[in-house]
């Protein structure tokens, strides 16, 4: 399976913004927008769902609070209860600082790595950089030239209408 | 109001760059030689750092008898020092968490560096409770681990525990959060680099960064989620280090003010290390453009704050022993500030409460060299607040027959320098080697203001 693509590059935040507004509403498909640092209202721009790392988040930070909630009640006064200074074996309240540390750990540590495993991004991998200067001072908007109905030449004259520097189209494998 | 000024405030940037600008002044600085003046610096950084390591070295081989603790005096300079580092740490935070949930884009061009200074600051702070154990090899005894002595578990009840356990966290979050946000810089780098060594290393730190905005937003998510995480794990890991204290029965150190007390006063310390570094920083790498005096201004209003804080808390104290009626308690505060250790309590209260109200001066504000005079006299200030509160309500406890004196030695001394040498020996190869200022947040903030600009010609 192969696939085209119509690239265009740009140097203005504004225009990246304008040009995948445009393009979404004409109904064209974006794969995907490349910048150097996060511009502001892309997200909507494209019409990306919002992400749900947010619940990794909270269930792990969760999961760990609870476990370590259990594990401090099983080894104080379970495992072997130990008598401190003639505290209750189950002194609840002097748990809290340490389950609190272990959920903000749990909650940080866990939503990196989901972060991590859902972009893709491994030490091993290798960037496939759609322009040099897309970490530099290059955005760029990545079409899909998807059916008959695509006309490159009016597409075209959209991204010059919102300053495209460069365009090119390009065909790339895509793995099935 | 003769002179009221109605002249918009400095930008915060130089406004003018363009991003490529940006990635090369700030990917330049790492592409060129060192200077003559780094040399010089990383040398004398280095000699304090082997000082420190012979000085350890000496003190684990020898026994922590060493030092000079008695029966009474049992914490001292070790634990000042820790307490100390620890506080340094949370300024990084309160700048890249607690600043970015409240939106304010001038820590931008700060953070990065803030976030190493708290990285390196709480590796010193950790060195001292491990070798004040005198056994550092079996540090990892805090720790619940099965083992084969019943298993005996750790005190989960125990503050000490609970602070091995939010300093473990700190340490982690704090370097999680500052590697997620190094990621799109470590890119930058890696693209501009030519193939070879440098390149092969920062594609495998950048973990394939391409710049897709698909990433870029769950990125964001990450971050902000990291930033609300930080913010309360910061407000707990000093709360829990004043606790160490607090759930004593010490007079001087049992007081419910600690917590918000020993929070404050880690912001204080830690700004003022941030504008000791900054200063130096924007000097010699020559990012005055980046770090402005607009950011020296804002940070000195936030270091007039915390002082407040902090001269209230001293107050509160002293009002709470008269008011409780309780003999030891008044005994304590007024030894602490007429004693034999008088001398050191006045040099707190000089160096934090007195020298920054200088800064409610604008003209002050904007004196670099006295800004970072007073900056340099309110680190000493809180190392002689952490030395007060552990030494003067130690040395003369209930029985007058206990009483004694401390008087730190030379290995106490070295070690201290020591850890000033490794937390400058970091700082400086963190210099050269990663970018010190946050690339990909700084030219948001860059082509937001110049969009701003052109809407409004």
């Amino acid at each position: 399976m192969s696939r085209r693509l119509m690239i265009g590059i740009f140097e203005e935040e504004a225009d990246i913004l304008g040009v995948a507004r445009e393009a979404r509403e004409r109904g064209l498909k974006i794969v995907d927008v490349y910048a150097p640092y996060a511009v502001h209202g892309m997200d909507k721009a494209m019409g990306l769902p919002p992400s749900r790392l947010p619940w990794v988040c909270f269930l792990l930070g969760f999961a760990g609070a609870a476990f370590k909630v259990w594990f401090e009640y099983w080894t104080t006064s379970v495992n072997w209860p130990v008598n401190v200074g003639g505290k209750p074996w189950n002194s609840l309240p002097a748990f809290v600082p340490i389950t609190f540390e272990v959920m903000v750990l749990f909650a940080g540590l866990s939503t990196v790595a989901a972060f991590f495993l859902v972009a893709r991004l491994f030490p091993w991998r290798r960037p496939r950089l759609i322009h040099p200067a897309v970490t530099n001072d290059r955005f760029a908007l990545v079409l899909e030239e998807t059916d008959a109905t695509f006309d490159p030449q009016r597409v075209e004259q959209l991204l010059r209408r919102f300053g495209a520097v460069e365009i090119e189209e390009r065909v790339e494998e895509v793995a099935r | 109001m003769a002179d009221l000024d109605l002249a918009p405030p400095p930008p915060l940037i130089a406004t003018s760059k363009r991003l490529a600008e940006v990635t090369e002044d700030v990917c330049g600085a790492l592409e060129r030689r060192a200077g003559l003046l780094w040399w010089a610096a990383f040398l004398a950084a280095f000699s304090l750092l082997a000082l420190g390591v012979a000085a350890v070295a000496y003190q684990i081989a020898t026994g922590i008898g060493v030092w000079g603790l008695n029966t009474t005096v049992g914490w001292a300079f070790d634990i000042t020092n820790f307490v100390f580092w620890i506080g340094i740490g949370h300024a990084g935070t309160l700048i890249s968490a607690i600043l970015f949930l409240f939106r304010q884009r001038w820590r931008t061009s700060v953070n990065r560096s803030a976030e190493a200074m708290t990285l390196f600051a709480v590796i010193c702070a950790g060195i001292f409770p491990v070798i004040h154990m005198g056994r550092p090899w079996l540090a990892y005894w805090i720790f619940p681990y099965p083992n084969f002595r019943g298993p005996l578990w750790i005190n989960f009840r125990s503050p000490l525990a609970w602070d091995a356990f939010a300093i473990s966290t700190y340490f982690l979050i704090s370097l999680t959060f500052w590697y997620v946000g190094l990621l799109p810089d470590l890119a930058t780098i890696r693209d501009r680099a030519r193939p070879g060594w440098k390149k092969t290393v920062f594609g495998w730190l950048s973990l394939g960064w391409d710049g897709s905005y698909r990433i870029w937003q769950r990125y964001e998510t990450v971050y902000l989620l990291l930033a609300g995480l930080a913010t309360p794990l910061v407000v707990s890991v000093h709360t829990i280090v004043s606790w160490d204290f607090a759930t004593s029965v010490i007079p001087g150190w049992h007081a419910t003010i600690f917590p918000p007390y020993f929070v404050a006063g880690a912001i204080f310390s830690g700004m003022a290390m941030v504008l000791t570094l900054m200063i130096v920083a924007r000097k010699t790498m020559k990012l005055e453009d980046y770090m402005t005096p607009r950011h020296i201004d804002v940070m000195a209003k936030l270091v007039i704050v915390t002082s407040g804080i902090v001269a209230l808390s001293y107050a509160t104290e002293f009002f709470t022993a008269f008011y409780s009626g309780n003999p030891y308690e008044q005994f304590v505060f007024l030894n602490r500030a007429f004693g034999p250790f008088g001398w050191a309590y006045w040099i707190m209260v000089g160096c934090n409460v007195l020298a920054p109200q200088l800064l409610w001066f604008r003209r002050i504000r904007a004196n670099i060299p006295a800004v970072f005079l007073i900056s340099i006299l309110i680190n000493v200030g809180m190392w002689f607040e952490r030395f007060v509160i552990i030494v003067t309500s130690l040395h003369r406890d209930y029985l007058p027959a206990n009483w004694a004196g401390y008087v730190p030695t030379p290995v106490e001394v070295a070690t201290l320098l020591g850890s000033f040498g490794l937390f400058f020996t970091l700082f400086l190869l963190f210099c050269r080697t990663l970018p010190v200022i946050a690339m990909a947040e700084v030219k948001g903030v860059v082509a937001h203001a110049q969009a701003e600009r052109r809407h409004a010609s």
